[in-house]
């Protein structure tokens, strides 16, 4: 195996809980993962599993209680604000909402040369990287004057695309970065994904309740359920043959496009609903 | 900013309002080459006085010039307000920042001594004042400086807290921006706008308070002041009434400009804060753009039976704008929905699909109207009723499910008392019957524990169970049109298996008509009899599922299945990586 460039060990992220000598709220309980170079990792759950609590623990945006994030073997999950911003080049995020993700009163120039003005970036060339970073997102290279409102959320999208990319950086945390986006755009988004990381061999954490996009764009797959993951391996398995009863569960319920296959598939489902509620009873027996 | 100042320059109040501003810190800075005679130099003979050749508004009680003791005394007030102004921002801003965007510590501080600054009654703390730190009014007015600053602080917290959670401000912190950067970058830019707002306002209480510092007798003697000149003004009320005009004058048009200039900055604000709501209906990104050619139809099975029971017919939707246009985002729709059959109408966000369900509900957002068309149901046509005839057949014979249960319930009644109340209303049940039936119905759209949800608020439920709920009202007087705005949209998947299923087996069961709007193709293949795929707005193609999913004829149709993922190969491990598979406790093998 080549050298790891993430990897997560027994991660737990407690969020406290208001209230007197209330327990916490455990967000992630002890959950392990790893992400090579170049590799996309696809983080697939539904909402409350803990999917994007990981993706911002990793980027230090939730707090972590305990548990190791290593990042080229290097111990990442406590870092001072200092030496988090130094990772700032190594690190990046897609997030999901493309409204809110970018500030509404600065020009998509400012925007972009953001993280180069952190970097202390001569004006020059950052300017004549804004172009690159527009050209490489497929947006024309007279957007950077404009606001964010004049863009579709496709565009805005690959605005926040181009951000993340802007200082090179080895792992972008992608958090549902296509499911605010319309059947059509999310494709094309998709593609630039996959195009970025062919020229860039960039790593992605992709964080998706999408079954089929995890599918389009991961190597491997991680499943998390209730802030754990239950299976974990290459996207041809996980996604198309799924082992653990919540896998082939969320597998079965996504309907496809097909009214043929879609009765089948239903079919499928209500065997297998029907399947695992005799073995939890069987369970309930025995136990 | 700059377009704000702009924007204010074009206001009539604005503008007005700053000239008298402007006009009055002139004077104040050229008071000694405007002053005809010194200010503090009385002449005997000229004792209240009234307006001469030498003296243009007189003389006070002393004899000294009214017009040069007022331009002096304007100095005074334009530097007591700036002293206020600069105490109360610096203290209320900076507390502000550190409390909104630090939260915490900062939080608990600010939150107390706020508190504690408004509980304590600011006249009888600046007389306390007075009394201690003798009769300076710059003491004074920084005592007041911070107890105004409060008001600095509210707005500022909320504005930066609000900001606080935005993404992009995480998206900053990820970039490696400082938190200083941060707040100059992303959170001042917020709190500008209104504290500009605040600012001016506080100027104009500040100049009143001042004032009425001086005309208590509590100010310097020596020192000419507005307030001080209107006290003088009433000694001599009697005598000279002029003397009390002046001053009473320069406070009160101060005090109003301020106010005024306040109000004027507010108007231009909200003004701006409106544009970004009109995003909402831009146009969205389409790659297909068609002639408004005509719809490709599907023959249908010829052995299909049934009535219809909804017909839209050249149905157009409009929404009026400011310079009277109106815009259209429905055109010339048409579609029928027969009693027991699933219409589906699909399509991307802007499409007008939501707005052609939400017409026919006659429940479109203000300022929107049918401009043509007809919608028939059951004979009658929708758009020439009233609004009380439609609101007896909302609910009891069309029900609707929306995209949102959450939004959709009122936190404020318990899910029993919002099934209950519509039955009551339109079946006509006594209170235990429509009880009855309301647990009846949360047992059939499968709730585990349908007593406990019934006595349940909205926020104790699940997003699934509030929507379970919500198709349990949208049926609970049988209706024989169901209209689903994107019902599973914000559900998790499995859920929305479960959705899907709940809809189909009650619309089998009931023999309802329903009309499904959805963007999932997944969803119609799972739900639907027929499709109508619409664009921009129009209807492009319609037929049977199960024709147009086999062969869709028309291009925007075609690239829309094209952009469906789930056939696609599974990308497969990268080279060179093998995949333990058994990593973590938690994996099963």
């Amino acid at each position: 195996m080549t050298e790891t460039l993430l990897e997560v060990r027994d991660i737990v992220v407690d969020y406290p809980v208001k209230g007197f000598r209330k327990p916490p709220f455990r967000a992630l309980g002890g959950v392990s993962l790893e992400v090579g170079p170049g590799e996309c990792v696809g983080l697939v759950g539904e909402s409350g599993s803990g999917k994007t609590t990981l993706g911002r623990a990793v980027l230090g945006l939730a707090p972590v209680t305990s548990g190791s994030i290593t990042y080229r073997g290097r111990e990442i999950s406590r870092l001072r604000h200092r030496e988090r911003r130094a990772l700032a080049a190594d690190l990046q995020v897609v997030f999901q909402d493309p409204y809110t993700s970018l500030n509404p009163s600065l020009t998509i120039e400012q925007i972009l040369t953001e993280p180069l003005i952190a970097r202390k970036t001569d004006k020059q060339l950052a300017r004549r990287r804004v172009r690159e970073l527009l050209d490489a997102v497929h947006l024309p290279s007279d957007a950077g004057n404009r606001l964010p409102r004049e863009f579709s959320g496709g565009q805005r999208q690959r605005v926040a695309i181009a951000r993340a990319l802007a200082l090179d950086p080895k792992l972008i945390v992608c958090d549902e970065p296509v499911s605010a986006l319309d059947l059509s755009t999310q494709a094309r988004v998709l593609d630039l994904f996959k195009e970025i990381q062919a020229r860039t061999g960039v790593a992605y954490l992709f964080v998706s309740h999408d079954l089929d996009v995890v599918r389009y764009l991961s190597h491997r797959v991680a499943v998390m359920y209730r802030g754990e993951i239950v299976e974990w391996g290459p996207a041809s398995q996980v996604t198309v043959r799924p082992e653990h009863p919540y896998t082939q569960r969320l597998f079965l319920a996504a309907p496809v496009a097909d009214p043929a296959k879609q009765e089948q598939r239903r079919a499928e489902r209500h065997r297998l609903l029907a399947l695992q509620r005799e073995q939890d009873e069987q369970m309930e027996i025995n136990a | 900013m700059t377009s704000l100042w702009r924007r204010l320059l074009r206001n009539p109040t604005g503008i007005g309002s700053l000239i008298f501003l402007v006009l009055v810190v002139l004077s104040a800075v050229f008071a000694p080459l405007l002053a005809p005679h010194d200010p503090n130099t009385a002449s005997a003979y000229d004792t209240l006085s009234g307006p001469s050749a030498t003296y243009w508004l007189g003389n006070d009680g002393s004899g000294h010039d009214v017009l040069s003791r007022l331009l002096f005394a304007t100095r005074l007030s334009v530097t007591l307000t700036g002293e206020t102004l600069v105490i109360a921002a610096v203290l209320g801003i900076v507390a502000g920042l550190l409390a909104g965007y630090y939260g915490k510590f900062f939080e608990a501080v600010g939150a107390a001594g706020t508190s504690l600054l408004q509980a304590l009654p600011a006249i009888v703390v600046l007389l306390a004042a007075k009394s201690v730190l003798g009769p300076s009014d710059f003491a004074a007015m920084a005592v007041f400086g911070v107890l105004i600053a409060p008001a600095f602080y509210r707005v500022v917290y909320s504005a930066v807290s609000a900001v606080r959670g935005e993404l992009y401000v995480d998206a900053a912190r990820v970039s490696g921006l400082s938190d200083p950067r941060i707040i100059g970058r992303h959170v001042l830019t917020v709190v500008r706008a209104p504290a500009i707002v605040l600012a001016a306002n506080i100027a104009g209480i500040s100049v009143a308070i001042s004032a009425g510092l001086d005309f208590l007798g509590l100010g310097d003697p020596a020192i000419p002041s507005w307030g001080g000149m209107l006290n003088d003004g009433f000694t001599n009320i009697f005598t000279q009434p002029l003397l009390v005009l002046w001053p009473s004058l320069a406070i009160g048009l101060t005090c109003i400009a301020f106010a005024l200039l306040g109000n004027a900055l507010r108007d231009e604000l909200e003004r701006v804060d409106a544009a970004p709501k009109r995003r909402r209906r831009a146009t969205p990104a389409t790659t297909v753009t068609v002639a408004p050619a005509a719809v490709i139809t599907h023959d249908e099975a010829p052995e299909k039976p049934g009535t219809d029971l909804l017909v839209v017919q050249h149905l157009s939707v409009g929404y009026g704008s400011a310079d009277g246009s109106v815009k259209t985002v429905v055109e010339d729709v048409t579609l029928t929905v027969r009693r027991g059959e699933v219409h589906g109408l699909i399509g991307e966000s802007g499409s007008g699909k939501t707005q052609t369900a939400f017409s026919i509900l006659r429940l479109l957002p203000s300022g929107g109207r049918l401009v043509g068309g007809s919608i028939t149901f059951e004979g009658r046509d929708l758009a020439n009723l009233s609004e009380k005839q439609m609101t007896a057949l909302r609910g009891k014979k069309i029900a609707y499910v929306p995209q949102e249960p959450m939004s959709n319930l009122d936190p404020s009644f318990t899910v029993g008392s919002q099934l209950v109340e519509p039955m009551r209303l339109h079946l006509g049940l006594s209170k235990s019957d429509a009880k009855a039936r309301a647990l009846d119905l949360l047992a059939r759209v499968g709730i585990p524990n349908p007593g406990r949800t019934y006595a349940a608020y909205p926020h104790e439920v699940s997003g699934g169970m509030a929507q379970r709920v919500l198709i349990a009202g949208a049926i609970s007087c049988d209706p024989d049109l169901l209209i689903a705005d994107e019902p599973t949209t914000a559900l998790d998947v499995t859920v929305q298996a479960e959705v899907l299923d709940l809809l189909r087996d009650l619309q089998r069961e009931r023999q309802m008509g329903m009309l499904l709007v959805t963007h999932n193709f997944g969803v119609v293949a799972d739900l639907c009899d027929r499709v109508s795929v619409m664009q921009s707005g129009r209807i492009v193609e319609t037929g049977p599922v199960r024709a147009i999913f086999a062969g869709p004829r028309h291009a925007y149709t075609r690239s829309l299945f094209e952009a469906i993922l789930p056939d696609a190969e599974a990308r497969g491990a990268l080279p060179g990586i093998t995949s333990s598979g058994t990593l973590g406790e938690g994996v099963t093998a």
